[in-house]
Formats: structure tokens, sequence, C-alpha cells
């Protein structure tokens, strides 16, 4: 079920400023891709594009074509709800909903969406939050609310929220940032499981964490402040690491820039 | 991260680091209090310039001065200084409650002598001025009718335009909509009563009235809603703006539509903030005599239904009794006053409950 994603010549603004410019690339299903680079050089960008999330931000507009299973999901007549639907996302800090208990939160994306059978609710959030490591934490009192459980595991809780939709491409920005190694040891493992259902895309400030758990590497970067981000190489993680094509990519790896 | 940093620092030289200061004794600022109370008690009496109010202010005056002094010689100029300002800080904590206790003292005292079953269940129906009895029943009924229809009127438009100045408006529409709402907060209530005497009463209340002009406890609810409208409008605004745009963000990516978005997960998460900002407009409603007394008229009689004739509210009750020549009047303005002061207070209290009852428990 897993789909690919094609990006050709994607650029993405935030008002007049250009943030991405001309990414060109292909996502395999059920891969792990990886997006790293420095600061500012639009890897979020791009990951916000993929779900249309850009165009949230007033002013923010996305120009070029992206694909899913050759559908551009740009297309007038797309549905941006379904879309969503399709490409689910993990923001970099935990953000469940404070009104609504664990597994509220969990079903959340369900029920919003008007699933009301109540057995069909409390199957999919077992499946979810036992998919996401979280089930014998929380088990006992899924009445309690999400906000009041640890960073570690919030943030696992809005990975569960996340695939009980059932996506088929998951975007995570930086779903560890915040998070002790342990919580992220978790969620790394998370997505080894995730892996044969989904297709994977992280950005990561972590360079150890691109090359664990990645089976593709993008490195972007920006020539100044200022200037927009572009693709500076893409590959297989093995290579990236071992052996870039790119002077950028190598210095930037080897912590020689950024 | 921190004591790693200290650990790889050279240890400071063998001068001793003392963490200790000297403090005045617990029982200092107490005797401080008193000592500054007799002194200014001697003054005032002995001077004969004043009364207990001028020996507590003169006290206070010389307290926070003796403190200082006290303070400054033992602790030091900092610590002097923090023990002042937090003297400070509890004075004006003492005289913003002291008219409040005032308030309340004085109406439950004098509200009580009236406060039976007469008072609540009688109208001012063909009582004169030397009658004891008569009550506020037909008042409380006008209350109760006009803040409730006023209250039905404004939280859906409020609350709708709030959320379109937050969530959907960009622009100048937007703007122009913020500035007239600010506009509208200053409004005088006599102002907005003269306003809904000319449109409706004279105007529209003609065309199904026989072609007569007629004062209804509607058209004072129209009033209030004029009052109550920028205050939820702007309360809202400012709570819509408090939930964090993360949590937006986290329904738009389980692909939640808008609208949906707003109504599950934003007003859920303001909620109470919105709850606190209705209140605050329907207790300033429910305080107005003007509007009430220009297009509702008033009114010695029950009257039940809002749409038609006369009604009075309590605080045009209150107005009209503390006006009226009889030795009883006073006693039932008292009474109506504390009972409107009652009804506001219960009627906060049941909606923070009922807007907490949804949250979950820690």
């Amino acid at each position: 079920m897993a789909k690919r994603i094609e990006a050709t010549d994607v650029t993405a603004y935030y008002g007049g400023f250009k943030a991405i410019e001309n990414i060109n690339l292909t996502v395999e299903p059920k891969t792990v891709t990886a997006l790293i680079g420095p600061s500012g050089c639009g890897k979020s960008t791009f990951l916000r594009s993929v779900n249309r999330m850009h165009e949230v931000l007033p002013g923010a507009r996305v120009e070029g074509s992206l694909t899913i299973d050759n559908q551009d999901i740009y297309d007038r007549d797309v549905d941006v709800t379904a879309v969503r639907r399709m490409i689910g996302m993990v923001f970099q800090r935990p953000n469940p909903f404070p009104t609504m208990s664990i597994f509220e939160n969990v079903v959340a994306g369900l029920r919003l969406n008007g699933v009301r059978r109540k057995s069909i609710l409390e199957e999919a959030a077992e499946k979810a939050l036992r998919s996401a490591n979280l089930w014998d934490e929380v088990k006992d009192r899924l009445g309690k609310p999400g906000a009041g459980l640890s960073g570690g595991q919030q943030q696992r809780l809005c990975i569960a929220r996340t695939i009980a939709v059932e996506p088929q491409v998951v975007l995570m920005d930086e779903p560890c940032s915040a998070l002790d190694p342990i919580s992220t040891l978790a969620i790394e493992d998370l997505m080894f499981q995730l892996k044969d259902k989904f297709t994977i895309i992280i950005v990561t400030h972590n360079m150890q964490q691109a090359a664990r758990v990645s089976d593709r590497t993008a490195f972007f970067s920006i020539e100044k402040t200022g200037d927009p981000g572009r693709l500076i190489e893409y590959d297989n993680t093995q290579k990236i690491f071992s052996n870039p094509s790119q002077k950028k990519t190598e210095d930037y790896i080897t912590g020689r820039f950024g | 991260m921190t004591t790693t940093v200290t650990s790889h620092r050279p240890q400071p030289p063998a001068q001793p680091l003392t963490l200790r200061a000297r403090r005045l004794p617990a029982y200092a600022a107490p005797v401080i209090a008193v000592v500054a109370l007799l002194v200014s008690a001697g003054i005032v009496y002995g001077a004969g310039i004043g009364g207990p109010v001028l020996v507590v202010v003169l006290g206070a005056l010389l307290y926070l001065g003796g403190l200082y002094a006290a303070a400054n010689a033992v602790e030091g100029r900092r610590a002097a200084r923090n023990r002042t300002w937090s003297a400070l800080i509890h004075s004006a904590f003492v005289l913003a409650v002291l008219p409040l206790a005032s308030v309340v003292w004085t109406l439950v005292s004098k509200g009580s002598e009236r406060l039976d079953g007469n008072f609540f269940g009688t109208s001012m129906n063909n009582i004169g001025a030397r009658d004891a009895n008569g009550g506020a029943y037909h008042a409380i009924i006008g209350t109760l009718e006009q803040v409730g229809i006023a209250t039905l009127i404004t939280v859906p438009l409020g609350v709708l335009c709030a959320i379109y100045v937050v969530e959907y408006g960009r622009g100048r529409f937007a703007f122009t909509i913020r500035f007239f709402v600010d506009v509208m907060t200053g409004i005088p209530s006599i102002v907005t009563g003269l306003f809904v005497l000319a449109f409706w009463v004279l105007i529209v209340s003609p065309w199904f009235n026989d072609g007569r002009p007629g004062f209804s406890g509607f058209a004072a609810a129209l009033a209030l809603s004029v009052l109550m409208l920028p205050t939820v409008v702007r309360s809202t605004e400012e709570m819509l703006r408090l939930v964090p745009a993360p949590l937006r963000e986290g329904a738009y990516a389980l692909g939640v539509p808008k609208w949906k978005t707003i109504l599950r997960v934003v007003l859920p998460t303001a909620l109470p903030g919105i709850v606190t900002g209705i209140m605050l407009a329907i207790a300033r409603a429910a305080g107005e005599t003007a509007p009430v007394l220009l297009v509702a008229g008033g009114g010695a009689a029950i009257n039940l239904n809002p749409f038609e004739n006369n009604q009075s509210s309590l605080a045009l009750f209150v107005y009209q009794q503390a006006g009226e020549a009889s030795k009883y009047s006073p006693a039932r303005a008292w009474t109506a006053a504390l009972t409107l002061v009652a009804l506001v207070l219960v009627l906060t209290v049941a909606a923070k409950l009922l807007a907490r009852r949804n949250r979950l428990g820690r």
C-alpha cells in the first residue's frame, strides 16, 4: 500500500522569500528517507510541502509538481484533507490535544473524520498504540489526559495518533530532537517496524540517526543566508556516509561545515 | 550539564564563601507594626487631628519606614528594599480588597432586612407608599429573561465573529471588524438604549403592534446584547489566539478539515477562557439600568412575556426604589441589589463548573 513520491522542480515560498528551489527527488515505497543539512536549508519546508502543510502559513505557496503514485497532490481538484489523510505527519514537538484523553488522542483522526463505532475505535486505538510501543505503558490509564505523559511518551502518542488513520506515508520533522536517548531509541525501533507498511521521510539534525535508520539520504544546503535551499546530493545512505560524490556533502558529514 | 562545568573549574581560594546573611528575627515585622500603630495613635490623638482612619494610614507609612530602616541596619540595602516592596504589594492588595469587602458587607447587612419569601414571591403591583410589603419577583423575572435573551443573541454571534477574525479573516475586512469592535467597547450604555429606542421601539415594533410603538423586555435584551457583544468578541478572540498553532497543525495533519479542527480542537481548548469572558459580559449586562429604563419602561406588575408590554429588571428596580418617597423602599432596594449580586455570582460559579466538567481530571 505504501506509495512512491516524486518531486519535480519543487520550489516553495514564504511570501516573497524563496525557501527551497528546484528540488527533484524520488522516494521509493517502504523505505526510510532521511533529509539532512544545516539549519535553514529547507528540509522542513520540503517535508511540509509533501503533505501540503506548507500552505497553512499565510502567504506560503509551492510551485512545481509533487506526485504520489502519479497523482499530483497540487492539482486543482485535489482534496487537501484526503492528501493529509494519506500522508501523515509527526512534528518536532509532541502536540497531543490537551482537552482529550490518551484514548481520544489516538482515535482523534478517525473520530473527527466520522468514525463513531466504539468497537472500531477501541480496536484501532490498541493497534496503533501497540505499533507505537506505547500500549503497555498506557493501557491502564487510557482515560487520563494525553498531556500528562512524559515527553517521549507524548511523542509516541502522536505517532500512534498519526498511524491510527492508516496513512501510506509518514513524515517526521525532527521527531527526536526534544527527546532523551532512550525515547529516541524507542522511536528509531519503531521506524524499523513501520517501514514494513509505510513510506517514511524523516528530517533530522542527528547524522548518526540518519545513518542508523534510513535507506536513502538527501543532503540539502544553502549557499548563504537568504538564498533558497537546494538538494545537493541524494543517494543510498551507505554511499552518502562513506563515499559521497559531492565535496559539500563530505564537508558536512565530516563536520567541516554546518 | 552545570555540574560538569563547575567541576572542571579551578577551586576557589581558601577564603570562606558564605551563603549565610544576618536576618531580622521573625517577630520583628509584627513588633514594628504594633509600634508604628501606637506611635501613629499617639501623634494623631495627641495633636487631635483625626480619627482611626488617619491612625491606620499614618501607621502604615510609619511601618514601611520603620521596616526599611530596621532591615537596612541588620540585613543590608537589597534585603531592605525587598521587604519594603513586598510590604507595599501586600498593602496594595489589602487596599484593593477593602472596597469589595465593604460593598459585600453593606449589601448583606442592609439587604437582609427584606430577605423574606414575600420579597421573592410578589411584585410591586398595587403597593403604595405606606405598604411595607412588595417584592422584586417581576424584576427578577425581567432580569433573567432580558439577560437570557441577550446572551442567546450575543454568544453565538460574538464567538463566531471572533472565530472569523482569528481563523479566517485576512487583510482589511478583518482589521475593520476588529477596529469597530474596539470602538463598540467604549459605547456608553445609555447610547445603546437610545439606539434601540430609536431603531427598534419607534420604527420596528409598530409593524407588529397595530402601528403603536411598544416597550418590551426583548428591546432591553437587544440593547444589552449590543453592550455585551464587544466584550464577548474581544475575550474570545484573545483566548483563540492563545491556542498554540501546533495543535491546529496536528489536527490538519490527520486530515481533519479546518472547520472541524476549530470546532473540536481549538474551541474546547479555549473554552474555560471563553466562558469567563461571557460571564463578564453577562455580569455587566445584568447591572445595566439605563437601557432597560429607556426601552422596557419598567413596571410594577409581573409580566412573563418579554415580547410585549413593560418589564422591569433588578437594576432598574434598585434605581426606582432608591428614589421612592416611602420609608419601606430603601430596604427593598438593598435586598434587590443583594439579589442581583448573588444571581451573578451563582451564574458565574455554575458556568465555571460547567466549563471545567469537560476537562479531564489529572
